[in-house]
């Protein structure tokens, strides 16, 4: 699978932040019996979005405005939970290519750099002035490993998985480098 | 250089070593697959042209969207037509590849991490992963097992390998012993309260000391199934003579000698004396009280006999309104709507037992509906030849088809908007049992507890029948 290359964002942010954010919250649990991976977005958040009956809710998520935002910052903790990887599926089709927050879970991580979408563990500083600062556009910079951060907030370095970073920015996935692995799995299995 | 347990099992399973521009390459010894997270997965091989490399250390079931109930006529109700057909494309994937499936007709279908130690397909020393969180179950074992997205599903599907760094280790010691009445639920609710939600982010955890000696592996697998709720990727206890006792004469695992051989190979995977872990946590199992959480995640927990916390900050605000508990009220005696006795925290016929003791002659009261599933169909048989099953109908529970249920509410099996669940399952996250549901996790035996008194209740409190 071919995904979008990643190497500059700029975009205002989409803030969400509640500590804990939870996979089940990103994407409700009844909505993961799909065989595809496509259309997810409009579920995205779906119970913060939508009510009882089907008609949108006022959540800012549903605006325009937020429509259009690439940059989502979330609470401490940001998707903790399942390895539902529908979660990302979600995110980006709604629209979302980078997560910035003062902690993201494990598995929440490793899904999202396969699905082209960059997950940022950031200074709390920066999480926090980010989080007072709803809908600025900023900058994020993989190449450099950089947040910019407008109004005198500052530049902020970021830490990434040089083989994600990579596979982040030529929009490759991890297939390719597993499968050129061949040799030394059969000898591994050969010697076992 | 002393080592680990899980230095131990990681450097046995790496192919290539990590440098700074790559990962290591990690072999895969079992993965374990299920109809929600393998469809994706399947069809991107299909896509590539690539075949299953190990069909042979592929092992499905299936469990997530399968109906708990059977009608009259024999059917299985499907919630949505799309549930059935994720389950068919699971059968289709697997006769496409050779892959074994715990299917309807397997007497061991059920929950994947009840399948998987239940026909011994999880030994010690293994690498284990599923497109489930909850695989951390396996850790039970001495095992290093961990939950996958569904492109690592097609990664290891491909390559029987993953590509991962290796995690920093956590050492959790909880040393002596646990008060009558006090179970493995309530140890593991206890640490991830301490240590919170994300306190394991990064890590693999080893639990230690004479608490986790002391427990049955159907207890063991209760704490390490939790692990993920503290953030951490797994979970594993070492393997002593209650693990092999257990895996004894199990399907998958060999007899005689060849056993008693690989014994003495499980049996030396324990951590080196000094081994560095990158953080401790130490505890003391006799302060230990039965637990239940009062928010909406699992760290958000509390002594079944204490008094609800003030709310540390917004978020925990508005989880104490969507709860709507009140701070500094007790939090026993909260009426309760619904009780779901079941998931792969607490399905297996140590927790069906536990649940049956507090149950036994009394009656689920009216207003309370009460659902007990079991983890799989050998556990429903095996907890039906001892008339536990007896025991909740007469009750009046309803005693259901093997499978997840209401822990992820996908199947159909949920909740309704506000209801307040007494659940053995493993998140309480805003929704997870259906829109507006409120969880409340426990043990079984504090879940079967409010379930005959209709009020969260410690279950010391209640008479048990001989």
């Amino acid at each position: 699978m071919s995904m979008k290359s990643l190497k500059i964002v700029t975009s205002k942010t989409l803030v969400l932040p509640a500590a804990n954010i939870d996979t089940d919250q990103i994407i409700p649990a009844r909505f993961l019996t799909v065989t595809t991976r496509d259309g997810l977005g409009k579920h995205a958040f779906n119970d913060w979005r939508y009510n009882d009956d089907g008609s949108e809710t006022d959540h800012y998520l549903n605006s325009d405005e937020a429509k259009a935002c690439e940059i989502l910052v979330g609470g401490h903790n940001f998707g903790c939970g399942s390895s539902r990887e529908h979660a990302p599926w979600s995110l980006t089709d709604y629209g979302v290519r980078v997560v910035i927050s003062s902690e993201i879970a494990d598995i929440f991580r490793t899904n999202a750099v396969k699905n082209g979408l960059l997950p940022i563990v950031i200074d709390k500083r920066a999480h926090q002035w980010l989080l007072d600062h709803p809908g600025e556009e900023i900058t994020v910079d993989l190449e450099n490993q950089e947040v910019r951060l407008p109004k005198n907030g500052g530049t902020f370095s970021f830490d990434v998985d040089a083989f994600s970073k990579h596979c982040l920015i030529e929009g490759v996935d991890e297939m390719g480098y597993l499968a050129s692995q061949t040799n030394a799995i059969d000898a591994f299995e050969a010697k076992r | 250089m002393a080592k680990s347990l899980f230095d131990k099992v990681w450097e046995r399973h790496v192919v290539t070593d990590e440098t700074p521009s790559n990962p290591s390459v990690l072999y895969i010894d079992l993965h374990l697959i299920h109809e929600v997270t393998s469809p994706q997965a399947f069809t991107e091989l299909g896509t590539r042209g690539l075949l299953v490399r190990r069909p042979d250390r592929t092992l499905a079931t299936i469990d997530h969207s399968t109906p708990t109930l059977i009608d009259a006529d024999g059917h299985r109700p499907y919630v949505t037509a799309q549930a059935e057909k994720q389950v068919e494309t699971l059968f289709e994937n697997v006769e496409k590849h050779g892959i074994k499936i715990h299917g309807w007709d397997s007497p061991n279908r059920g929950i994947v991490h009840v399948m998987g130690p239940e026909v011994g397909a999880t030994q010690p020393g293994m690498t284990i992963v599923c497109g489930d969180s909850h695989t951390s179950t396996h850790g039970a074992f001495g095992a290093l097992a961990f939950g996958i997205g569904t492109t690592q599903v097609g990664h290891v599907l491909a390559t029987q390998c993953l590509l991962m760094r290796k995690p920093k280790s956590m050492l959790i010691q909880v040393e002596g012993e646990l008060q009558p009445g006090v179970t493995a639920k309530d140890v593991i609710l206890a640490i991830i309260a301490k240590i919170g939600v994300g306190g394991g982010t990064g890590h693999v955890l080893e639990y230690r000391g004479q608490c986790f000696d002391d427990m049955s592996m159907d207890e063991r697998m209760t704490v390490c199934n939790m692990s993920i709720e503290a953030g951490a990727r797994a979970g594993m206890i070492a393997p002593d003579q209650t693990t092999v006792e257990y895996l004894r004469g199990r399907e998958m695992v060999p007899e005689g000698d060849a056993l008693d051989a690989l014994a003495q190979e499980w049996l030396s995977l324990r951590s080196d004396p000094g081994c560095d872990f990158d953080s401790i946590v130490t505890m003391n199992a006799a302060e230990i009280s039965p637990m239940v959480t009062y928010g909406t995640h699992p760290g958000m927990a509390m002594p079944i006999t204490g008094i609800v916390p003030a709310a540390a900050d917004e978020a925990e605000e508005k989880a104490l309104e969507y709860m709507h508990l009140k701070a500094d009220a007790p939090i026993a005696g909260t009426k309760v709507d619904r009780v779901f006795i079941g998931s792969c925290t607490n399905s297996r016929l140590d927790d069906l037992r536990a649940a049956a003791k507090i149950m036994r002659g009394k009656k689920v009261v009216a207003d309370v509906t009460a659902i007990v599933v079991p983890g799989s169909e050998q556990v429903k048989l095996d907890a039906e030849a001892e008339g536990l099953h007896d025991v909740f109908t007469s009750a009046g529970a309803e005693w259901r088809e093997p499978g997840c249920s209401m822990c992820i509410a996908m199947n159909g099996d949920k909740a309704a908007p506000g209801e307040l669940v007494v659940s053995t399952s493993n998140r309480n996250f805003a929704g997870r049992q259906g829109p507006g549901a409120r969880t409340v996790l426990a043990s079984p035996e504090t879940a079967a507890a409010a379930a005959v008194t209709g009020f969260i209740t410690d279950p010391r409190t209640l008479e048990t029948a001989a």
